[in-house]
């Protein structure tokens, strides 16, 4: 694999330095037969620093989850060496068990195995709502 | 209502202000024309699931599906209950709702009649949901103001006692927000102030508010006065307990600022904080609020069960 270049596939850019390993095992990319290249602290204007995660085949993203992870991030897909298309990582509207209610006082901390279901209530500050209680989390 | 879908009211603002407004009209005419109603829902059951005991709202929905001709069957505390061996919300809904035409439901948990909802295909109404919402107390709330003073917009509304914890106020305040010029004046103490999320809702409304301590001072202001119950378990120590239990107490000589018209509302139970001799003063109507309370509950139901009474 040609690390500068990716002829098809996916770059994962913006990622925050030192968290490519994390969403490289998020997004299970292990399980990947094709090439994965993970790049880290490239030099980047914009954020100090940078990890880049390239991929050697056009793989089904779950965006949302990358935009939970971390919304700063870019993906680029790249066909016969040309950039095709570029998305933004974007929080997503709905989180189903990916975060848990604090509220002691919610019916999800007593009623067996019911998913922990947040709606995104304010994209700038980050913050979600428990579909149950209403109780607010914002995201770090 | 439209198509099939299932209509629940968990939250007020389930409720859209223009089916308020039919709620309204219906609780109204059921009080002109009793009869006119009193069959409306023959053949038909309510299932009241009091997962933790509250007598008054129980009986109020219990009294206002009997009223339609309905029927009612279900248990008024947890240990009555299956809940007491560990049934959840979920399998208790999902039989009940093989059973009942439409579930009232008071749970301690905050979200419990969420999950009903999503296990039943039958009508949810929240009887209280911990210390999250009730929306049919501020139904009751709304009616009384409605009837009593002939609109829901441009007036004074006093709320006095525990703002910081008491959800019928905080339920009233988003409801009202709703209508045309309502001023708020928050009478509580420092300690139980109205939390930052709710002013936060008043301000981002643009609504017209004043925070303030003594309840005779905002007294000639007010068109309404809806006081509340500080309750001993909000309290870390008896003695501050003690200590602002007795600020607030409503009594004959604060009313006397007070305008002819006033209306005094209490969600109840009281424990004293208004005194027994205010009870004869005709602006007193904590008492009239439960008659309202089961108005708006039989409109509630029928609403919710797409009933449409034929005119008689
Ligand atoms: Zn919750």
């Amino acid at each position: 694999m040609n690390i500068d270049g990716v002829n098809t596939g996916i770059v994962l850019d913006h990622i925050k330095a030192g968290k490519s390993m994390e969403i490289y095992e998020y997004l299970g990319l292990d399980k990947l037969s094709s090439c994965v290249a993970i790049i880290q602290n490239v030099k980047s204007g914009k954020y100090g620093k940078k990890d880049i995660i390239k991929i050697d085949e056009i793989i089904d993203l779950d965006l949302d989850a990358l935009g939970y992870f971390d919304s700063n991030i870019t993906v680029n897909y790249i066909k016969d060496g040309k950039l095709v298309e570029k998305k933004h990582a974007e929080l997503p509207d709905r989180l189903t068990d990916v975060i848990k209610c604090k509220n002691p006082r919610c019916i999800t901390s007593t009623e067996q195995e019911i998913p922990h279901v947040f709606e995104l209530v304010d994209k700038e500050k980050k913050m979600y709502r428990c579909v149950y209680c209403d109780a607010l989390v914002k995201l770090k | 209502m439209q198509g099939n879908k299932i209509r629940n009211l968990i939250s007020i603002t389930d409720l859209s202000v223009d089916e308020i407004e039919g709620l309204i009209e219906t609780a109204n005419d059921i009080e002109k024309n009793p009869e006119k109603y009193q069959d409306a829902c023959a053949h038909k059951q309510l299932a009241t699931l009091f997962f933790e005991p509250s007598t008054r709202t129980r009986l109020s929905f219990e009294s206002a599906m009997l009223s339609l001709g309905g029927q009612v069957l279900g248990f008024s505390s947890a240990n009555s209950s299956s809940a007491s061996k560990g049934e959840s919300v979920s399998d208790t809904v999902r039989t009940v709702g093989n059973y009942a035409d439409i579930i009232a439901m008071r749970h301690p948990k905050e979200g419990a009649p969420v999950i009903a909802a999503q296990r039943t295909v039958v009508p949810i109404i929240n009887a209280g949901d911990g210390g999250h919402f009730h929306p049919t107390q501020t139904l009751t709330d709304l009616l009384t103001i409605s009837r009593k003073k002939g609109r829901l917009s441009d007036m004074t509304i006093g709320l006095c006692g525990d703002l910081k914890f008491g959800r019928t106020v905080h339920s009233l305040i988003e409801a009202t927000l709703r209508y045309k010029n309502i001023k708020y004046v928050l009478i509580s103490p420092d300690e139980l102030r109205l939390p930052d999320y709710m002013t936060d809702k008043l301000n981002e409304a643009g609504a017209d508010y004043e925070e303030i301590t003594s309840l005779e001072e905002a007294m000639p202001k007010l068109d309404i006065l809806y006081m509340t119950r500080v309750q001993r378990e909000r309290f870390f120590n008896e003695e501050d307990y003690v200590r602002l239990k007795d600020t607030y107490i409503l009594t004959p000589e604060k009313l006397r600022n007070a305008k002819k018209d006033l209306v005094i509302m209490h969600p109840l139970p009281r424990v004293n904080e208004i005194s027994v001799r205010v009870d004869d003063d005709e602006r007193a109507c904590y008492f009239y609020q439960t008659l309202c309370g089961k108005h708006i509950r039989m409109a509630l139901i029928l609403f919710l069960l797409g009933i449409k009474v034929k005119e008689a």
